[in-house]
């Protein structure tokens, strides 16, 4: 036991008694960190049953001990308990250290105000909210934090939006693994199962340097429950069913925790739903298909331990059916046609179009606590994250993928977290990345995003410093080095003629032709410097004001460089430029806090300018033996998004409470002098809802969300010659759909089980009015409404 | 007794960690499947469409239509030849299409494919220049197909042949290809002299 105390600094201090029972025991308390007494800990002494009080300087004195063992008990609060045994042979000193760091160690505890840096502006989803999700996507679970909305493919495949910015531009951290799913397309949702969180964590601030310099958006974090070092075996089961797409989700984990700090952990869950429905008809093909699974072990001391962590999540997603059209005219028709041209009874089939994708993550991370240094960790990662998209083809290929991708990353990280100063904090570390995409051959359709090798060095440093009791400031620095190397074949006759690349970079051309394509190695290398600022002030009545800026750039993803072909739901062909630069943006956001039951409230003012925005845009018009499709071209502007979330909570009565949101966002591309395309429109929530604990935690609420028409939007429509009306057809991809309110109603209980379990129900109604709407930010809002009402209940057993 | 574990503890991270860097070799190596080969065709590209009208009072009066697109999307635009067909006004012509993908070698016969999958295609026909064209083959659910079709020309007039393919469209359908919905595979336009 004593080696357990390894790097405790012991003194032995004799002094000259003779007779037995009649030695002295010194003892001193320290804080682990920066070595300052601990004052008024309970010593409780085993041996003769009795409890003493550290004195101001963090000692305390035992006389008259006899010599054998003595066990000592010394609890604080902020610490966690610790039992030291000793033999006494002769008067004796120990310095004795306590975990000051509670919330390292038994975060489940805590419910949302845990930060990595205290600057930090952000927002969290606790457990309970997760719990709520359980059959939804993490791009669901988000859209209840203000500020945060989502862009979809239909209403299962969600991608979070935070200040209308997604996809490259946030940065997805899973475990504390950056999440590397080809997050580059719009209709790629995050390969995340979200009943594997214990929080999630929104940063909307400046505080992202440690994951990486492009967190244009911010950052998106989901941390896993942590257990207190005790024996124990403990789980939950939950079930929940939905009429909407009549099917649920089941979810399973077990966690076993051993006092000494080993602990291990296996969850489980299966997801299907079959065709959703909207108010007036069914989305045909809509349904989906998850099987998730993820396994945790580890070993938690104060100053050392490890933490392996894997998980699977597999994922087929239906494509609403009539959105596949082959070209403009398809389009036109289904936008004037108002409803599905195809609709089918109700199935659990998932047909083509569909996207069936496969994601592994493994990690290991070890840490060792140094005494009057800080903490060092170690972590290596690797996810592997194959993508097949199925579409409606020719010839007997229905079952070929029309893309197949498989991306490979693999990164290791070193971190110390310096924190032996008494003001001061420190994080300090580096990245080595290394990514390989790769196109899989076999598909038939030249790849949308071709083979390439990407690499990685970062390094970091953020400081928290402590000005006085109210006051904190940090600051942080982050250096990325990015190098990608490509493989791919051009059409020649855009290499040399449409894209000028023949001049632009002769070096890439490696002088293959195959027929009409040419063989060509694009390289290039990024150098992304990014940094932030971060102030926290601390007003009477747990008031706040955090102030944050931050720099990031952003190198241009493979989509946004490489892509190359057409897209079929959306009628268009979409081009990426080898001439795409990095963007780089300043971010400045305020916000004002009040973190209380009865009255509380956070209003976030931010504005962002960001240079060489790179957007999707149309710039002409194509011909095809499908006809005419309009080709859209990344290009890149001057960009700049401001905006206000607001968030109220206040106690009506005992039993009471209200709860509301709004956003408000604007975006602008300052070059052309016209709104940004797909920005988020006003949104605002507001929520009762009635508690009773007595009465089995019984809670009853009503939510009414209610999303403004986007009147910004840039007019990007077109017209296009229609051959069998001879006539040129105006095609309206821009006009943005009407408002909508839906009405959401919860209500739950806890009912006592058995001896250790608790059985939750929980009873809701999603869209209570069944309303039609169509939502400005789903992709297939030309061909239908989003879905209508859904009764649901859940049951969780924990156990 | 803690000792102990600790020890354990350390091998097995070692150990994790060894098989974690050896996982991720693997998949690593294995992974370079088709470098340095040739570049992936579209399969289903259809570069070349061939209207064939054949007059039916006389088997050597033939015309043909051609859409050619060699490269597909994107590069050069696609091709009409001749730019405007000639046909005799007043006349019936038997109609054949046929589409090919001339990226292979030998070119591929596209008509093939839709044969075997007759019920989950129809071309439909529009002109705008007084010529009337009718279907006059079936799938296999007795639906029209039109692959062959009857050609017949008014007095003399000039406009378009609009040749429109529709993959899985419903059928039957009211004869037009806006009523048939599914996707479009083939949209193309033949200007036409009829005199």
């Amino acid at each position: 036991m004593k080696r357990f105390l390894t790097g405790v600094i012991m003194a032995l201090t004799c002094f000259s008694y003779s007779q037995d029972c009649k030695y002295t025991f010194l003892g001193e308390l320290k804080d682990f960190h920066d070595g300052s007494s601990i004052a008024s800990a309970t010593i409780y002494i085993k041996e003769n049953d009795t409890f003493l009080v550290s004195d101001f300087d963090g000692k305390f004195k035992i006389e008259k001990l006899c010599s054998g063992a003595l066990t000592l008990t010394i609890s604080h609060v902020g610490c966690e308990t610790k039992t030291v045994t000793y033999t006494i042979n002769g008067d004796t000193f120990k310095s004795i250290t306590l975990e000051h760091h509670l919330e390292e160690l038994t975060e489940v505890v805590v419910a949302g105000n845990t930060k990595d840096e205290s600057t930090s502006i952000q927002q969290s989803l606790n457990q309970a909210t997760i719990a709520s999700y359980t059959d939804k996507s993490l791009g669901d679970a988000l859209t209840t934090i203000s500020g945060v909305s989502s862009l979809n493919t239909g209403n299962t495949i969600v991608k979070p939006m935070i200040h209308g910015l997604h996809s490259s531009r946030l940065l997805i951290v899973n475990n504390n693994v950056r999440l590397f799913d080809q997050e580059w397309g719009d209709e790629h949702a995050p390969n995340i199962d979200i009943n594997t969180a214990g929080r999630i964590e929104v940063v909307k601030g400046a505080n992202t340097l440690i994951y990486g310099s492009d967190a244009i958006g911010g950052l998106i974090r989901i941390r896993p429950q942590k257990y207190a070092a005790k024996d124990s075996l403990f789980g939950n089961t939950s079930l929940a069913l939905n009429t909407n797409g009549w099917g649920g989700n089941l979810n399973s984990e077990l966690v076993k925790t051993y006092n000494n700090g080993f602990y291990g952990k296996v969850q489980a869950s299966y997801r299907k739903f079959g065709d959703f429905k909207s108010p007036d008809y069914q989305l045909t093909n809509t349904g989906l298909r998850s099987i998730n699974a993820s396994f945790n072990f580890g070993y938690s001391s104060f100053e050392k331990g490890f933490d392996a962590y894997y998980s699977i999540v597999d994922n087929t997603f239906g494509i609403l059916a009539a959105s596949h059209i082959g070209n403009v005219n398809d389009l036109v028709r289904a936008i004037n046609n108002g409803q599905p041209q195809v609709e089918d009874d109700f199935s659990y089939n998932i047909n083509n179009p569909k996207q069936s994708i496969l994601h592994h993550l493994g990690k290991v991370e070890a840490y060792k606590r140094f005494k009057s240094l800080g903490k060092l960790s170690v972590q290596y990662d690797f996810q592997i994250n194959r993508r097949k998209e199925f579409d409606l083809r020719r010839g007997n290929r229905a079952n070929t993928p029309v893309i197949d991708l498989r991306l490979f990353t693999t990164s290791l990280q070193p971190n110390l977290k310096i924190d032996a100063f008494e003001h001061l904090k420190l994080n300090t570390g580096f990245l080595l990345r290394y990514q390989q995409n790769d196109a899989i051959s076999g598909t038939g359709v030249s790849p949308i995003i071709p083979d390439f090798d990407k690499y990685e060095i970062g390094a970091y440093a953020t400081g928290t410093y402590n000005l006085n009791t109210e006051t904190e400031v940090s600051a942080g620095l982050r250096y990325d080095f990015s190098r990608i190397e490509a493989t791919k074949w051009y059409n020649v006759t855009d290499w040399n003629e449409t894209y000028n690349y023949d001049e632009l970079f002769p070096e890439f051309n490696s002088g293959q032709i195959d027929g009409t394509q040419i063989l060509t190695y694009p390289e290039f290398t990024f150098h992304n410097v990014s940094a932030s600022l971060g102030l926290r002030h601390h007003f009477n009545n747990a008031v706040n004001l955090f102030v944050n800026y931050g720099l990031a750039s952003r190198m241009p993803n493979p989509s946004e460089l490489f892509s190359d072909g057409l897209h079929h739901s959306a009628a268009r062909i979409e081009i990426g430029l080898l001439t795409m630069k990095k963007e780089v943006a300043n971010k400045f956001i305020i916000a004002l806090e009040r973190s209380n039951s009865n009255f509380g409230f956070s209003i976030s003012p931010y504005y962002k300018h960001i240079s060489d925005f790179i957007q999707l845009v149309p710039n002409r018009i194509t011909t095809t033996v499908r006809g005419s499709f309009p080709v859209w071209e990344y290009e890149q502007i001057d960009a700049r998004i401001f905006g206000v979330d607001i968030d109220i909570n206040k106690k009506i009565s005992s039993h009471f409470n209200y709860n509301g949101s709004l956003s408000v966002l604007q975006g602008d591309n300052l070059t052309d002098d016209i709104p940004l395309i797909n920005m988020p429109a006003t949104n605002f929530t507001n929520t009762i809802t009635y508690n009773n604990e007595k009465l089995n935690q019984l809670s009853i609420g009503l939510q009414q969300h209610t999303v403004l028409q986007q009147n910004r939007f840039p007019d990007y429509n077109f017209f296009t010659f229609d051959p069998i009306l001879q006539d040129n057809v105006f095609v309206d991809v821009s006009s943005t759909p009407s408002a909508y309110t839906r009405f959401n109603f919860n209500s739950a209980l806890t009912l006592k089980a058995f001896e250790s379990g608790a059985l939750r129900l929980e009873f809701n109604i999603e869209n209570v009015f069944n309303t039609s709407y169509r939502e400005y930010l789903n992709r297939l809002r030309y061909f239908a409404d989003d879905v209508g009402r859904n009764f649901n209940i859940k049951l969780k057993l924990n156990y | 007794m803690f000792n102990i574990k600790l020890k354990t503890m350390k091998t097995k991270t070692l150990k994790l960690l060894a098989l974690f860097f050896i996982s991720g070799l693997v998949t690593t190596s294995c992974s370079s499947d088709d470098d340095g080969g040739g570049a992936e065709n579209d399969e289903e590209l259809i570069t070349t469409v061939v209207l064939t009208l054949t007059n039916t009072a006389n088997q050597m009066d033939v015309v043909t239509l051609t859409f050619t697109d060699i490269d597909g999307e994107g590069g050069n635009d696609p091709v009409y030849s001749p730019t405007v067909g000639t046909l005799s006004a007043n006349t019936t012509y038997t109609g054949s299409i046929q589409l090919w993908n001339a990226t292979e070698t030998p070119p591929e016969n596209i008509n093939e494919e839709i044969e075997d999958e007759a019920d989950e295609h129809e071309f439909f026909y529009t002109s705008d220049a007084n010529i009337t064209i009718t279907k006059t083959d079936l799938d296999g659910n007795g639906n029209p197909l039109g692959l062959e079709t009857s050609v017949v020309t008014g007095a003399a007039n000039t406009g378009n042949i609009t040749v429109v393919l529709k993959h899985e469209p419903t059928k039957p359908n009211d004869g037009t290809a806006a009523g048939a919905g599914g996707s479009t595979d083939v949209e193309v336009s033949y200007s036409v002299n009829v005199q």
